[in-house]
């Protein structure tokens, strides 16, 4: 178990468990049992984007880490 | 179905997945689009023809994910996908990434039924190699689903028509047997996310066939621009590059255009006159009203003419996204939103319309963050008072050397931009920053020959008619109060003469203060105003080259730290008339406008008498 924030780039992830209270990544189909890969990083570090349902998406490392995965593997 | 009855179609979608392209190419009209999230920030409505003769209103719906609505914005949106006196809503998706679109429209056909679903962007889909069975998914859907591509205009009006024809032949069915289309919003219909977001997930595994996934391009092109080293420098580069080409191209158009409007000028004096009007009303209008006009359209067209068009291609390209996501941790520390880059970057077209802009922040503090700090970068009519000053001081050799110090320019506008955020967001608009999410969308290929008209028309000549409209009045205005004398002298020099000891202060002089001032409806007639007090003459002087009015500068006791303190202030003193009513009509109060009036001046006045008060210390 992982939070979202400590995959890194290439590591894909199944969410386990949103603690984080944004309806917003809910909405954008961020659930439990979802699929993420971690793609890019800000060159200043923060916010990193992950795919997410075919989508590529923005989330600051406070959001991130509210959520955990597990799974994770390189591909 | 009868004719006389209203058919009001809702066009409904996620942002970016190309809705206003689809709306302008029904209708007919000219609604701006570009490649990020929330670029649609007010209602649109209008006139659809169909192949069959059906009127049509069409409504654009605001982008949004969800009929939860957590935004003003999204509200709106919800209301008109709900809205039980329309006759059908048209959901378009992006194909490239269908399970999360198809997120919205299962939550819009809990609420209705009358809806196609429009696959849009399929040039992409095929470009990524993935197969979409249409026919599998409105057998899921039970409703019709139809594919379309932005460059083939035909097609979509032919293919949308049909589907809106079929589409209300069934709707007069369900009249008969009295069945509503929708009964407006209702929260109990809609499930959790999570169950819109499996029943999405499982269609998609029905119907989308994608192959072995490879590294496509829009990745290829962000790991470059999101690179720790050189993500930045490619960025300053791609401003450097964009400011030279419009630097280097508009001096020699702007040379043409004056000397061909100021010819019209004596024929317009002798038109007045020989109408029988006095020799001072020909004068007002020749040498007040209408010089002043001459010289904004010569200074502003050409750049403003280079600058949009190249800026529409980054935007359109899908640029402006990333912009954001390498600023956001700045805006983080600023506590505000990291959409504010995407409203800063729009600032440096036209900080009215950036305020406008502003909408696509959800949290009320970090937009009005937003708001209050845009016209600190610079905007198209601030630029050609930069452009001249640092033309005639600092780079008169070389548009390298002046774009260069030009982009310095903007990043001192852009780190201001951040101080004065900062600064806000510890004082008067406490709070801690939203949870922030931020769409990276793919890369498109701009059309050229649209973004070129479209920039022109939709925004060089809305700019340019609001500076005209703006020019005119102030033209009269400048010249009655360089006409009329006040004992030995002309009221506008009173007032320069009045306001001389703090332009001094400040490193600048009492004339460029009082040019400012007259210049607060539009920024473009700040320089022509400072040369008619200059030469005290009761007329904008007839100038065409820069080399005459640097000299006339220096005569006047302009040297380095007047150039440098005129490029500081004129990025940061007031915002334009426009943008301070944009600001009060979007905050809804004038003291956020007082504010947005207050931030900038102060910070103007500051940093020009420090650099003033080091000149005078160390040389």
């Amino acid at each position: 178990m992982r939070a979202l924030n400590e995959l890194n780039i290439g590591e894909e992830a199944t969410v386990a468990n949103m603690r984080c209270k944004s309806r917003r990544l809910r909405d954008l189909g961020l659930v439990e049992g979802t699929k993420v890969k971690c793609v890019l990083r800000s060159p200043l570090g923060d916010p990193a984007a992950y795919k997410i349902r075919g989508a590529v998406v923005a989330i600051r490392r406070e959001d991130a880490s509210q959520i955990t995965v597990e799974g994770a593997c390189h591909e | 179905m009868s004719d006389d009855r209203k058919v009001k179609i809702v066009l409904a979608g996620n942002p970016n997945v190309g809705k206003s392209t689809i709306f302008n190419c029904l209708t007919g009209m000219h609604q701006h689009t570009g490649n990020w999230a929330g670029k649609t920030v007010a209602n649109a409505e209008g006139i659809w023809k169909t192949k069959d003769d059906v009127k049509v209103h069409l409504i654009d719906a605001p982008g949004c994910y969800s009929l939860e609505a957590s935004s003003p914005e999204e509200e709106v949106a919800r209301d008109r996908i709900c809205d039980s006196g329309s006759q059908g809503v048209i959901v378009v998706c992006d194909g490239t990434c269908l399970e999360r679109n198809l997120i919205l429209a299962l939550q819009i056909l809990k609420h209705r039924q009358d809806v196609i679903i429009c696959i849009n962007l399929m040039d992409q889909v095929r470009r990524k190699g993935l197969e979409i069975d249409i026919e599998k998914l409105e057998k899921l859907l039970g409703v019709p689903v139809i594919t379309t591509e932005s460059s083939k205009k035909e097609e979509i009006r032919e293919k949308l028509g049909k589907a809106v024809l079929d589409l209300l032949s069934e709707g007069d069915k369900n009249k008969a047997a009295s069945k509503p289309s929708s009964e407006g919003y209702d929260s109990k219909l809609l499930d959790t996310p999570e169950v819109f977001a499996a029943r999405a997930q499982s269609v998609v595994e029905q119907v989308v066939f994608a192959p072995e996934e490879k590294e496509d391009i829009t990745l290829k092109i962000d790991r470059a621009l999101t690179n720790p080293l050189v993500g930045f420098p490619i960025m300053a580069l791609m401003v450097l590059i964009i400011f030279w080409i419009t630097v280097q191209g508009a001096n020699y158009p702007s040379d043409i255009l004056s000397k061909w409007l100021f010819k019209l000028e004596q024929p317009l004096y002798d038109g007045v006159a020989a109408l029988g009007a006095s020799k001072e009303f020909c004068e007002m209008i020749a040498f007040g009203m209408y010089r002043v006009l001459a010289w904004v359209v010569s200074v502003m067209l050409p750049p403003m003419a280079i600058f949009f068009p190249l800026f529409t291609l980054l935007e359109d390209w899908g640029f402006l996204p990333r912009v954001a996501f390498n600023l956001d941790r700045c805006f983080k520390c600023c506590k505000a939103c990291g959409k504010q880059a995407l409203t800063m970057c729009m600032g440096l077209g036209c900080n009215a319309s950036a305020v406008v802009g502003c909408r696509i922040i959800d949290s009320e503090r970090e937009r009005l963050l937003a708001m209050l700090t845009n016209s600190l970068v610079p905007c198209n009519g601030r630029f050609p008072i930069m452009i001249a000053v640092i033309t005639m001081f600092f780079a008169a050799e070389s548009s390298w050397k002046g774009a260069a110090i030009l982009t310095a320019a903007i990043l001192v506008g852009v780190a201001a931009t951040f101080g004065a955020t900062k600064m806000l967001s510890e004082t008067l608009l406490k709070g801690t920053p939203s949870s922030f999410t931020l769409e990276l969308p793919a890369y498109r290929k701009p059309e050229i020959g649209k973004v070129v008209v479209r920039s022109i028309f939709d925004r060089t000549l809305f700019v340019l008619g609001r500076a005209v409209a703006v020019a005119a009045p102030a033209g009269i205005v400048i010249w009655l109060l360089a006409n009329i004398n006040a004992g030995d002298a002309s009221l506008i020099s009173k007032i320069a003469e009045t306001l001389e000891p703090l332009g001094a202060f400040m490193g600048l002089d009492g004339v460029i203060l009082t040019a400012f001032i007259l210049g607060i409806p539009a920024n473009e007639i700040v320089l022509p105003i400072a040369m008619m007090i200059y030469m005290s003459q009761g007329t904008l002087a007839e100038v065409s080259d820069l080399s005459f009015f640097s000299e006339l500068l220096c005569a006047n006791g302009w040297n380095g730290l007047t150039a440098v303190n005129v490029i500081i202030f004129s990025l940061m003193h007031w915002p334009c008339a426009t943008t301070l009513l944009s600001i009060k009509k979007e905050s809804g109060s004038w003291k956020w406008a007082a504010v947005a009036f207050a931030v900038p001046l102060v910070m103007g006045v500051a940093i020009c008498s420090l650099t003033a008060a080091m000149y005078r210390f160390f040389l």
